[in-house]
């Protein structure tokens, strides 16, 4: 089967999409020169300086311009470099791009992309490492997607740039050089469906983003030890896949959320006061979260290891909640 | 900078300015018929009057064709009206009716009309700037001949799109006119006290934007200049007005503005921009009988805005769950 890497996956979907629909302007610091992590390669040379738009490192003005521009037709893909950078353009995003269809009374719509590659990568420390996910899930008007595989990245890029209504697009820096299953097919993805990363009968991991291969490298350890552990991935986390992890959850009767960001008014809150309301007579044992204390990201690998969640805590916790 | 003001024409053109006279009237006879419905709560709220700086939408708007764009502020009444958007359905916004030109979701503060090219107000100051260059982007994308005026305060100037906004528009040359209207206060302070420099012009200039400066309460000239300046917008110049004006409110309908001289006022109050093309038409030769009817239906036309607004129905209950995105369910999770 033919393989493809991440980064390779959004630079294809990207493409596809801007010969697809001459309307798709994307626009950024340094994407003339291929964006900071190359997922602009060459683009340029293909759709011209007027596509492929270089901007000021106005992050606000580039988040407010793409308002303006999806509110007049054009379908922007923003670049935001990290994740850090878009809290710059939060009145833009939040204020402006999520609420214009809704406050104008649907007079208008906001069509446009906001890639924000997320999470920790190699001493990146406090201003360059953030998972703030939840934060947009928070946020009525925003679609909130989070691919963990070079297929999910290359479909759900193509459903963010189709959809007519703001996508928070956050591919995970350290994911890059993934290499995974090309796609089958050029189709875009769905927003709200979840994938099964591996099958399970004893309990439910939930995640999403790169989480979703610790959580997998746990359930490799677990099933070695008798434990069937099944991962699902959510791909997206506005809207998220409620049925998915549900139908789970009614056969294995144990949740384990596990993400990167910070555990406390992480995404994973939702998801388990979710479970809490609506699966109660199923569980077999209480739903367990694992995210990262509530420290900012240090530089020292050491001192930055003591945030990530690794596969070992997810297998730990894991047994536990068999024993309970 | 060119802080000269263009020569007045020798002659009025008498019939344009006997209609932005009545143009201003109507948007002085909506803010005071808004005025009283929000002192009778009918108006939930309050709201940003722009009476006194009516001579500036006109004469910027009365230049632009229907396709072309605006954006504005919290005091964008005189500009949506300047527009072309009917006092109707606008009144039924302010007053939160079904429907009003955004359902009743968005009010005053965020009164939009797509429909004429009115891109929305705005309740963050200096946002819209960066939200009209995008709109102009979008323009000179598809290689349209539209353009953009984007109005904000003289407070605006002190935010960051103000900064980004106006460099991003010189970067890629875009069909904008960006107008600042100097009206002295950014809510209850006086500007000046708040703002380093030389002023909004200024600053423009420096971040390379030509710019020009005229008396906001003198409709000719504010016309004569907007004439030029859209022109060469519209040529991918991006140009910046500073309309220097006066607020003769309070910064809302509920603030009494104590926080200035009575004298000032009063002094602002003999050189409103109303009176002032009043005067001037008369000096033309128009008669005071038909200037007052021209008054008088304005006034009528506002007040029965007024009534049939506060006689619509509000919107339907299932209207709050509409028009927040096309997936997800905006109920999950909530009671
Ligand atoms: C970002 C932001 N800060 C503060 C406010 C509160 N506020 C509303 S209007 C206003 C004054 C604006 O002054 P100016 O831009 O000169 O416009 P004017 O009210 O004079 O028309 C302020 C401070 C706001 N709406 N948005």
């Amino acid at each position: 089967m033919a393989t493809i890497t991440y980064i390779e996956a959004g630079r294809q979907a990207l493409a596809e999409e801007m010969r697809r629909d001459p309307l798709v302007w994307a626009v950024g610091e340094d994407l003339g020169r291929g964006g900071v992590f190359g997922q602009y390669k060459g683009l340029v040379d293909e759709f011209g300086a007027d596509r492929i738009s270089d901007a000021p490192i106005s992050e606000a003005c580039i988040m407010g311009a793409a308002v303006g521009a999806a509110m007049m037709g054009a379908r922007p893909v923003v670049e935001m470099r990290f994740s850090d950078f878009a809290l710059c353009a939060v009145d833009e995003l939040v204020n402006q791009a999520a609420k214009a269809r809704y406050m104008f009374g649907g007079q208008t719509r906001v069509p446009m992309v906001v890639r924000e590659p997320i999470g920790m990568w190699r001493s990146s420390a406090a201003q360059h490492s953030q998972s703030l996910e939840a934060w947009y899930a928070h946020v009525p008007g925003l679609i909130v997607a989070v691919p963990a595989t070079p297929a999910d990245n290359y479909a759900m890029l193509k459903a963010a740039i189709r959809a007519d209504d703001p996508v928070v697009f956050m591919e995970h820096k350290n994911l890059w050089p993934l290499e995974g299953d090309a796609p089958e097919s050029d189709a875009p993805g769905v927003f709200g469906k979840a994938r099964i990363a591996r099958k399970g009968d004893d309990l439910t991991i939930v995640s999403w983003s790169a989480a979703v291969h610790v959580a997998c490298e746990a359930a490799e350890t677990l099933a070695a030890e008798g434990i069937g552990a099944e991962v699902i991935d959510l791909r997206s986390l506005w809207p998220w896949d409620r049925e998915a992890v549900f139908a789970s959850l009614k056969r294995t009767g144990r949740l384990l959320v596990v993400h990167e960001a910070v555990a406390v008014a992480g995404f994973g809150a939702e998801i388990a006061a979710s479970a809490a309301e609506t699966m109660h007579r199923d569980l077999k044992a209480p739903i367990r979260r694992l995210g990262a204390p509530r420290i900012p990201i240090s530089y020292s690998p050491g001192l930055e290891d003591e945030v990530r969640v690794t596969a070992a805590a997810v297998a730990k916790t894991a047994r536990e909640m068999i024993a309970d | 900078m060119s802080a000269a003001q263009p020569p007045r024409a020798p002659n009025l053109n008498v019939e344009r300015y006997r209609g932005f006279y009545q143009e201003m009237l109507r948007i002085r006879e909506f803010e005071l018929a808004a005025i009283r419905a929000a002192e009778a709560n009918l108006v939930l709220g309050a709201i940003h009057p722009s009476i006194g700086q009516e001579a500036v939408a006109v004469g910027v708007c009365g230049n632009l064709e229907r396709a072309d764009i605006i954006l504005s502020t919290h005091r964008g009444h005189g500009h949506t009206m300047a527009k072309g958007a009917d006092p109707l359905t606008m009144m039924r916004e302010l007053m939160g009716r079904a429907g009003g030109t955004s359902q009743g979701k968005g009010g005053s503060m965020h009164i939009a009309d797509f429909g004429v090219g009115m891109l929305g107000a705005n309740g963050v100051v200096a946002a819209n700037i960066n939200i009209a260059v995008g709109a102009a982007h979008a323009i000179k994308l598809r290689g349209g001949d539209e353009v953009v005026i984007c109005f904000f305060g003289d407070g605006a100037t002190n935010r960051g799109p103000f900064l980004e906004g106006l460099n991003w528009a010189g970067v890629f040359n875009l069909p904008i006119l960006f107008v600042c209207e100097d009206n002295g206060f950014a809510a209850t302070t006086r500007t000046s006290a708040m703002t380093a420099g030389a002023g909004p012009a200024a600053r423009a200039a420096a971040i390379g934007i030509e710019t020009a400066e005229v008396d906001g309460n003198d409709l000719v000239a504010v016309d004569e200049v907007a004439r030029d300046l859209i022109a060469e917008a519209r040529r991918g110049k991006p140009r910046f007005l500073l309309a220097r004006t006066y607020r003769l409110t309070g910064h809302t309908s509920f603030d009494p503005a104590a926080y200035r001289p009575s004298d000032e006022v009063d002094a602002r109050w003999r050189g409103e921009p109303i009176a002032a093309i009043r005067s001037a038409l008369r000096d033309a030769g128009e008669e005071e009988a038909d200037l007052d009817a021209i008054a008088e239906a304005a006034k009528a036309e506002m007040i029965a805005a007024f009534e049939a607004a506060k006689a619509t129905d509000w919107p339907e209950k299932a209207l709050a769950y509409a028009d927040v995105q096309d997936i997800g369910d905006p109920r999950e999770g909530a009671f």
